[in-house]
């Protein structure tokens, strides 16, 4: 069977030697036109004036156009409408697309963008988490609010209280392809538009929208994006809308790509958070009840913000059982770029508030955190064994969960259901009761799958902590200027969309005459193998060589309604309706071939590219032949929903998630007392894949994930000035980890079990679940520090060579 | 004017269409080879990396910021060309799919590139070889993976260039003047001359910085004169007390020759920017451009070097700090150049401090050089300077007067660190607050003293 074969990526020998297409190598048809924004030089206010002579007598331009110039919908949200492509007239951040140039070069477009003479009315922006509380803005309502138990009550009657607060940065998704698009105006005025997206079916919505198209008017195909880690989400809304509208309006086919500065510029990012606890716990550390409260930087619009914030108090608990706790989110809204999706989603903000937490207990006490975090685990579930699929108690679901509102009546723009930003007409699901005894989060999930207990004993022995514990405090007591520091820290992330109806996706699969098969699923392909996954369940289930496959480009017009590849779900959910769509054409095959040869058809077996009927032996090609020329259909539709989820994210309740996936990293640091520089010297990780499908391509996303998830936490550092201009908007002044930031050893491992439910081949997601293992440099960091002195260290990330020095300072005293 | 180069084996002459057209845009619009991507245009993540040879060697160099005449008589192979022409896959393009060195593969051509270039010089250092090629997806642990697989496989031979064919093929290049065409002197002589008639125009050495003025600020540079034929300006001169370093030679040279001497200096010098940008960026440049966070300008000011400006027929001689006049302003004539710096050999007590975010391809928050001369355990002289603090590279006259005659001890140091506050009132912004640029110079100064007592200082040094 091709699953759980370490096959190198699909395109492997087409990105070493260039011959890999992206977006904006796609051969372009003669007198394609180039786009580029003319952007705001304020944060805030109103346009009073705009000349664009200027820009349409430059050089190369063809065109200019405005809000005014748009056809139909001027809206590239995800969510609630909020985020036009061009200004209305109103500026909500410095970099806003204000005015579309069409020109034919890119240069000529980026250099006639700039000449805009845009006269403004400027208003005081509101840029940080102080001013949007002092000035009351929010994105929704007020706050949402999750409890369990009575957090207050159980605090004020613990032998010891702490209180504290924890500011994170955000985090440019840096993407080393930029954002891109180009669309091509077919007959009848219908688009295909080539796209780096996470999320196709979003961006044919959008297009659809923005020329006056039913969505098949519009054709959406993806073959790969040289990254996204969420910022291709709903991040390239915007050029391909503008490239559409372009092409309708010139009949050429129309490009655009951001330059780097442009792309950071106007595209969001991971939301910066400051979190303030207030925690009783016991003298072992044991948490009797704790208090969160969550304030989420925006940015100006919706977009995702809402799920992302969920999904930060969803995290809030990581790997600990909280019997008492609150947890209130404030979703505030900024004029700076609009924060969206960027792996982790919120978890890891939410999981770095509980860590600090735990970490901040241990000092206090004066205890290891290791034995503090263990003190506080969740239990470990009953002795099932592993790969039983035991769910336990509760009453599941039944597929009811989810219920729609009549549409309305067609207004445009529409409600985009296949965002996660989607806020209407989701009613509130029933939700599953959890069982009497088994332990809950906060949100009251039955937590049956907590497998951390024997990772962390793995790991700790494995990499040593104790016995490096003691040889750390040693080196510390013997070395004045430089200090190291230890820290192992556990993940927990909850698998599956918060928003329950995105968990379905659907395949095509073509089985030529020839033998050869065409796959394609929902599925975009970033980076992270997903296609050659894919490619692997499907040969499992034909029983033929991987080069029989076909991976081919994501296409809307292949496999509709696709949710984004996001939330790690795309081999979870794309591996099985593939595999529903494989053992369809398997079955008629088999079907086929068992009447042809008088046989029961549980005697067909398809292995080794082999077809086996009872004692007879065909191809798979002589197979796929005779089906064919037997009228037996080779093509199939697949499609898959993940059960047992229902979730109701107002009252904070039910079970958003199919299942946990866990990790847990050790890592060692050293930091300089006199400058804050640090260094990463080792990091060993134990991590949970299930029964990986492809533990190379898996071990990819650990080590990718633990080094991105460090470089959040430790140099990369976005700043605005005071005027709201973003000052790090290019790799020259944000700095993303190099080569030699890597731990200099780097030990990995997959922990060896299934998947207690019942996932493709008992695998688990793996996008985003190791970029939290990087909050163990943070902790080994904040422990180095806490060697200077007394006091704790309350480090906010990131952990910049600035912050480092100042925590040391206050160490010292 | 035409311009010659070999691109992938093949002779190619090209006339562009702008002087400042960059190597990365032709080999994508004009070419189709797609191969080699544009991740941030400005030179400091690689994904555009490709080979240059010429007779100097082979050298990755980031196309989106190497203008077409800078590679007039050179060979350029590209990610295309590192394949074979029957598809057949350079070491390291295989040892990085077998090693799973590649996600996305976006960034991956530009490592390629690099590494087919480490692996050609025989270069182990991949760390640092592959600094300036940033990777989002893999953590870079495959990679590095892949380099050490390839290590030992032969150089294959389609990607074996002979320099002297260049000449063969593209020798003799026509020179432009005046109008859009580059001028593109062969020595000093002609370039003092073309420059006292034209200057108005823009020099243009290895063009990192001056290359972000055309993808970034988007300027016409109109006229240009590139410096890279003057080989008399890229010569290194063992004087006997000195050397005399040519403004053209680039900081790989002077990282080369600064090892044996200054090996503090050296290692600032390797973390000044990437292999990419140390292979294209000169001293001249660095100094010249005026920055008050360009690196070498304090180390070469705290051993006291000699600066050497020409104009036409006149020379004339400074110590460094004094062309350094305020931001943006340097003593500098129109039409007037640098043509080398003078340094001693002989001063073992300098310690270079660089700080950033990042160690590696970043732009200094604080650079601080220091070189004092002790008698015993008194100081007797000291030549302090900082980058970073003031809006030029800058000595620390008040911190150098509060040592003079006191021990170097950290009491004192911690004392006359003081001083720093006479000399710097230093700016914030994205890099460092104007707080954290002066503590961390003081501290600086008590890194020395623990440097010299033999204490380590240096996360860098540091073994798991």
């Amino acid at each position: 069977m091709s699953v759980t074969k370490p096959l190198p990526h699909d395109a492997g020998a087409l990105h070493v030697s260039g011959a890999a297409r992206y977006v904006d190598d796609i051969p372009a048809p003669r007198g394609t036109l180039h786009l580029a924004f003319g952007t705001s030089e304020i944060a805030k206010g109103r346009i009073t004036a705009m000349d664009l002579a200027e820009v349409r007598a430059a050089p190369g331009v063809v065109a200019v156009l405005t809000a005014d110039d748009l056809p139909f919908a001027n809206d590239v949200s995800p969510s609630i409408h909020d985020e036009p492509l061009l200004s209305d007239g109103s500026i909500h951040y410095l970099g806003q697309p204000l005015f579309l140039v069409v020109a034919d070069s890119h240069l000529n477009a980026r250099k006639a963008a700039k000449l805009g003479r845009v006269e403004t009315e400027a208003e005081t922006p509101l840029l940080t988490i102080e001013d949007a509380l002092a000035a009351d803005s929010h994105f929704e309502d007020g706050p949402r609010i999750y409890e369990k138990g009575d957090a207050a009550r159980a605090i004020a009657s613990a032998p010891h209280k702490i209180t504290g607060s924890l500011e994170m940065g955000g985090q440019e998704h840096f993407y080393l392809e930029g954002q891109a698009a180009m669309a091509l105006p077919q007959d009848n005025g219908d688009m295909l538009v080539h796209s780096s997206t996470q999320h196709p079916t979003e961006i044919q919505h959008k297009v659809a929208e923005a020329v006056g198209l039913p969505m098949h008017g519009v054709r959406v195909e993806t073959r790969r994006m040289g990254g996204g880690f969420g910022g291709k989400e709903s991040q390239g809304n915007a050029l391909a809308c503008a490239c559409a509208i372009a092409a309708r309006l010139t009949g050429k086919p129309c490009k655009m790509r951001y330059d780097r500065d442009d792309d950071m510029m106007i595209t969001g990012k991971r939301h910066d958070f400051r979190i303030d606890y207030e925690v009783g716990f016991d003298d072992a550390g044991r948490i009797l009840g704790v208090n969160f409260l969550q304030y989420a930087r925006c940015g100006w619009a919706q977009d995702l913000s809402l799920p992302v914030a969920d999904r930060a108090m969803l995290h809030a608990d990581n790997a600990y059982h909280l019997e008492h706790a609150r947890i209130e989110s404030h979703r505030l809204k900024t004029n700076t770029q609009s924060a969206t999706a960027f792996r982790g989603f919120g978890g890891p903000q939410g999981m770095l508030g509980i860590e600090r937490v735990v970490d901040h207990i241990a000092h206090h006490l004066s205890r290891d955190p290791l034995e503090v975090r263990r003190a506080n685990y969740y239990a470990a579930p009953e002795a099932t064994g592993p790969g039983t699929g035991h769910r336990y108690g509760g009453a599941h679901s039944d597929g009811k969960a989810t219920r729609y509102a009549a549409p309305g009546p067609a207004e445009r723009p529409s409600e985009d259901l296949a965002s996660r930003g989607a806020t209407d007409n989701v009613a509130a699901p029933d939700v599953p009761k959890p069982a009497a005894g088994v332990q809950t989060t906060p949100y009251g999930m039955e937590v049956t799958d907590f497998i951390l207990h024997g990772m962390t004993h793995a790991l700790a022995e494995r990499a040593d902590y104790t016995g490096r514990r003691a040889k750390v405090t040693e080196w510390n007591a013997q070395n004045p200027i430089l200090k190291r520091g230890l820290a192992l820290t556990p993940v927990k992330f909850g698998i599956s969309f918060t928003l329950t109806h995105l968990n379905q996706a659907g395949a095509l699969v073509h089985v030529y005459q020839d033998g050869s098969i065409h796959l394609n699923h929902g599925g975009t392909e970033m980076g992270q193998g997903l296609f050659q996954k894919v490619a692997q369940v499907a040969a499992s289930r034909f029983g033929v060589p991987m080069e029989t496959i076909r991976i081919t480009a994501t296409d809307t017009a292949k496999v509709p309604n696709t949710s984004a590849t996001a939330a790690s779900s795309g081999s979870d959910l794309n591996g099985m309706a593939v595999r529903d769509a494989c053992d369809k054409i398997t079955g008629r095959i088999a079907a086929h071939l068992a009447e042809l040869h008088q046989q029961p058809v549980e005697n067909v077996r398809f292995e080794d590219g082999y077809v086996y009927v009872g004692d007879n032996q065909l191809t798979f090609a002589e197979a796929a032949k005779s089906a064919y020329e037997n009228r037996v259909s080779l093509s199939a539709t697949g499609f898959y929903k993940t059960p047992d989820v229902a979730w109701d994210r107002i009252k904070g309740q039910g079970r958003p998630f199919f299942y946990f996936a866990y990790g847990a990293a050790l890592t060692e640091v050293v930091i300089d007392t006199l400058t804050g520089e640090n260094r990463i010297l080792r990091t060993d990780i134990i991590h949970d894949a299930g029964a990986s499908l492809n533990p190379a391509l898996d071990i990819g996303q650990v080590e990718g994930g633990f080094v991105q998830g460090a470089g959040w936490l430790t140099m990369e550092e976005l700043v605005w000035d005071d005027a709201g201009r973003l000052r790090t908007h290019a790799p020259s002044t944000y700095k993303i980890p190099a080569c030699s930031d890597r731990p200099e050893i780097f030990n990995v491992d997959l922990w060896d079990g299934e998947n207690r439910s019942e996932t493709i081949y008992r695998s688990k997601a793996v996008g985003e679940p190791p970029f939290m293992l990087g909050m163990s440099a943070f902790f080994a960091i904040s422990d180095a520090i806490a060697a200077c002195g007394e006091r704790y260290p309350d480090l906010d990330a990131p952990a910049t060579p600035e912050r480092i020095l100042w925590a040391v300072r206050r160490q010292l005293g | 004017m035409d311009i010659g180069f070999l691109l992938n084996g093949e002779p190619v002459r090209v006339r562009p269409d702008n002087p400042t057209e960059t190597l990365l845009d032709w080999l994508r619009e004009s070419r189709g080879l797609t191969g080699t991507k544009e991740g941030c245009n400005e030179g400091d993540c690689g994904a555009c990396t490709v080979m240059v040879q010429d007779a100097d060697g082979i050298r990755a160099l980031n196309a989106c910021i190497l203008f077409l005449p800078q590679l007039d008589g050179k060979s350029v192979r590209t990610v295309e060309g590192i394949r074979a022409d029957d598809g057949g896959l350079h070491p390291v393009q295989q040892a990085m799919v077998d090693e799973h060195g590649s996600q996305c593969g976006f960034c991956t051509p530009g490592f390629v590139a690099s590494m087919a270039v480490a692996h050609a010089n025989g270069q182990t250092d991949y760390d640092d070889r592959l600094a300036g090629n940033l990777c989002r997806c893999t953590g870079y642990a495959p990679i590095i993976r892949a380099a050490k697989t390839a290590q030992s496989a032969p150089v294959p031979q389609w990607t074996r260039t002979d320099p002297s064919s260049v000449e063969k093929y593209l020798g003799g290049s026509a020179k432009g003047v005046g109008g859009s065409a580059p001028l593109l002197p062969d020595s000093s002589d002609e370039l003092a001359d073309l420059y006292a008639a034209n200057p108005e125009a823009t020099l243009i050495a290895g063009a990192t910085d001056v290359g972000l003025w055309v993808t970034k600020q988007l300027r016409d540079l109109d006229p240009v004169i590139f410096l890279h034929k003057c080989r008399d300006l890229q010569q290194i001169e063992d004087q006997g007390d000195t050397l005399r370093i040519g403004a053209g030679v680039t900081i790989a040279r002077l990282w080369e020759a600064m090892k044996p001497l200054y090996p503090s200096f050296a290692e600032m010098l390797r973390r000044y920017g990437s292999v990419q940008v140390r292979e294209a960026a000169t001293l001249g440049g660095n100094i010249a451009n005026g920055s008050p966070i360009g690196d070498s300008p304090p180390p070469l000011i705290a051993l006291g070097a000699t600066l050497h400006l020409r104009k036409g027929d006149n020379r004339r001689n400074m110590p460094l700090e004094d062309f350094f006049i305020e931001y943006g302003k340097q003593d500098c004539a129109p039409g007037e150049f640098v043509e080398a710096v003078t340094l001693p050999k002989d001063q073992p007590n300098l310690r270079v401090y660089k700080l950033s975010k990042r160690f590696d391809q970043d732009i200094s928050a604080v650079c601080g050089a220091f070189n004092l001369t002790l008698e015993g355990d008194t100081v007797t002289a000291a030549r302090i300077a900082f980058g970073g603090m003031a809006g030029t590279p800058k000595r620390a006259s008040a911190l150098e007067a509060a040592l003079i005659g006191h021990p170097l001890s950290e009491e004192s140091a911690t004392r006359a660190s003081a001083a720093l506050e006479e000399d710097f009132t230093p700016l914030s912004d994205m890099r460092a607050s104007a707080s954290y640029r002066m503590e961390s110079a003081k501290n600086m100064l008590l890194r020395y003293v623990h440097e010299m007592n033999g204490t380590q200082t240096s996360v860098l040094e540091v073994t798991p």
